[in-house]
């Protein structure tokens, strides 16, 4: 009976072992080495920004020659340049895109219309009525995103309003991604007029729950001839054409299309009336 | 044994569920139960997996008989069925990236997995024909996958809720498979009359 066991088992265990080094060699898939390599020298985050699901699938695209080292905006230049000169291609450059938030109701100047009390999360109150902010397209102020963001580009004001830090973001989209009002977008570093307001509402109505929503007066849009169109009550910035100007902004009566600076702050038009109030805009009912 | 094939499959997925009337397998059922993508996909490889396993089973149990020496199944089992699996994995490696990105992963964890070795023991020892087996397989591996769907949905709703922080974490995880596993003890009924 031993002998049988011994016998069986091991012829057994030698065939399954021959069937295996055989498959091993037949079925034996090539991987260029230098993707290992070329991974190494990624920064690891797996982020996303270059449109690859992560470092591995990127370095396989710049192994192949599909993409170019500077499509990755989270390594450094160096980095990127050691890629660069490893696989023996050009650099490539990619205008640096940020994400931009299309919101500046902060708690000062836009109304809360009901006392939200739950989950301190912007997911969850975007669940129960879209959240008690008074405008409906506004930020709600829980700092999903500023939790998600893995470079810590994104800080909350003290009006409960994210601030992006350009030089920190990469881009990556976690907070386009997460927001539940959809308020941020990635846009290229350079264009710099913007349209901090996403209320599809016009006039008295955007007033009553937000002093720097968009009014849909259009003042911009005849400031800003071809450059800029009113659709849906928003002004629409063209961006293919030359929109280095401050023009347009200028006449703004509430703040709501804005010049953004290097460091991420806003430029008001001169006429947009300043806000002053450091504490919260008191509830409302209408 | 001369049971119909609809007997057998929804006896093995839902009435004799290996998951939550058999306890086998509650390793990936707590572990990989987090969300409901990774749920479906780890349902589906266990389900191929199982299938390949039956077919191994079935060939090697009438080999055993062949040469009278039965007590060989269990270490004869567990060697055949990794080792194909590992050679499945490589063919599918082979031959096609893409399903080999969504299931690659997962195969090499459930293959010393009991619930795969308990249903290789199972179809020996209910004696179960080949077309049975692969129903067999079939049943257990759907019963398999709805019982991770189950809990993963529950646990994706329960991130959001209210819950007492002593409870938080994997102790809810095993609260929730405890009252499920008691739900499906409803379906012990079926099919006795």
């Amino acid at each position: 009976m031993i002998l049988t066991a011994l016998i069986a088992l091991g012829s057994l265990t030698i065939l399954l072992a021959i069937m295996l080094v055989i498959a091993n060699k037949k079925l034996y898939v090539y991987e260029d080495p230098r993707i290992d390599k070329v991974e190494d020298m990624l920064p690891h985050a797996n982020c996303g920004a270059c449109g690859f699901p992560g470092c591995r699938p990127f370095a396989e695209g710049l192994v192949q020659g599909t993409v170019l080292p500077g499509k990755c905006t989270v390594s450094s230049d160096e980095a990127r340049q050691q890629i660069a000169s490893y696989l023996g291609v050009s650099l490539g450059s990619e205008e640096k895109m940020v994400a931009r938030l299309a919101c500046a109701g902060g708690k000062n100047v836009a109304r809360n219309r009901a006392h939200y009390d739950g989950l301190d999360t912007c997911t969850a109150a975007a669940l129960v009525s879209g959240g008690g902010k008074g405008c409906f397209w506004g930020c709600l102020g829980k700092g999903d995103c500023e939790v998600v963001c893995d470079f810590d580009a994104i800080t909350m004001d003290e009006n409960s309003l994210p601030v992006v830090n350009p030089d920190k973001c990469t881009a990556c989209g976690d907070c386009v991604e997460v927001c539940p009002k959809d308020l941020f977008s990635l846009q290229p570093i350079s264009r710099r007029l913007w349209v901090a307001c996403k209320s599809l509402d016009a006039g008295d109505e955007v007033l009553e729950d937000c002093e720097v929503g968009c009014t849909a007066c259009g003042k911009c849009a005849m400031d800003g001839g071809p450059l800029i169109s009113m659709i849906n009550n928003l002004p629409r910035i063209n961006y293919s054409l030359n929109h280095a100007t401050e023009v347009p902004i200028q006449r703004c009566p509430t703040g709501a299309i804005v010049w953004l600076e290097d460091n991420g702050s806003k430029r008001k038009g001169v006429e947009s009336k300043k806000v002053l109030r450091k504490s919260d805009k008191e509830m409302g009912w209408s | 044994m001369n049971e119909s094939i609809w007997y057998i499959f929804i006896s093995a997925s839902l009435v004799n569920n290996f998951v939550l009337a058999y306890f086998l397998g509650i390793c990936p059922f707590l572990g990989v139960s987090g969300k409901m993508a990774t749920a479906t996909r780890m349902g589906a490889a266990v389900t191929f997996v199982m299938l390949i396993s039956s077919m191994c089973a079935y060939g090697i149990h009438w080999g055993l008989e062949a040469i009278n020496a039965p007590f060989l199944q269990l270490i004869s089992y567990i060697v055949v069925i990794a080792s194909t699996v590992q050679l499945v994995e490589m063919f599918i490696k082979k031959m096609s990236p893409a399903l080999f990105r969504a299931l690659g992963i997962f195969l090499p964890l459930i293959t010393t997995n009991c619930a795969i070795l308990g249903l290789a023991l199972f179809q020996t020892a209910k004696g179960y024909g080949f077309v049975q087996s692969i129903v067999y397989a079939l049943g257990a591996g759907a019963g398999f996958t709805l019982a991770l769907v189950l809990i993963a949905g529950l646990r994706e709703k329960l991130d959001f809720a209210d819950v007492p922080w002593t409870v938080k974490g994997t102790v809810l995880t095993l609260l929730v498979a405890g009252i499920l596993s008691l739900v499906f003890m409803g379906f012990s009924g079926l099919g006795s009359q």
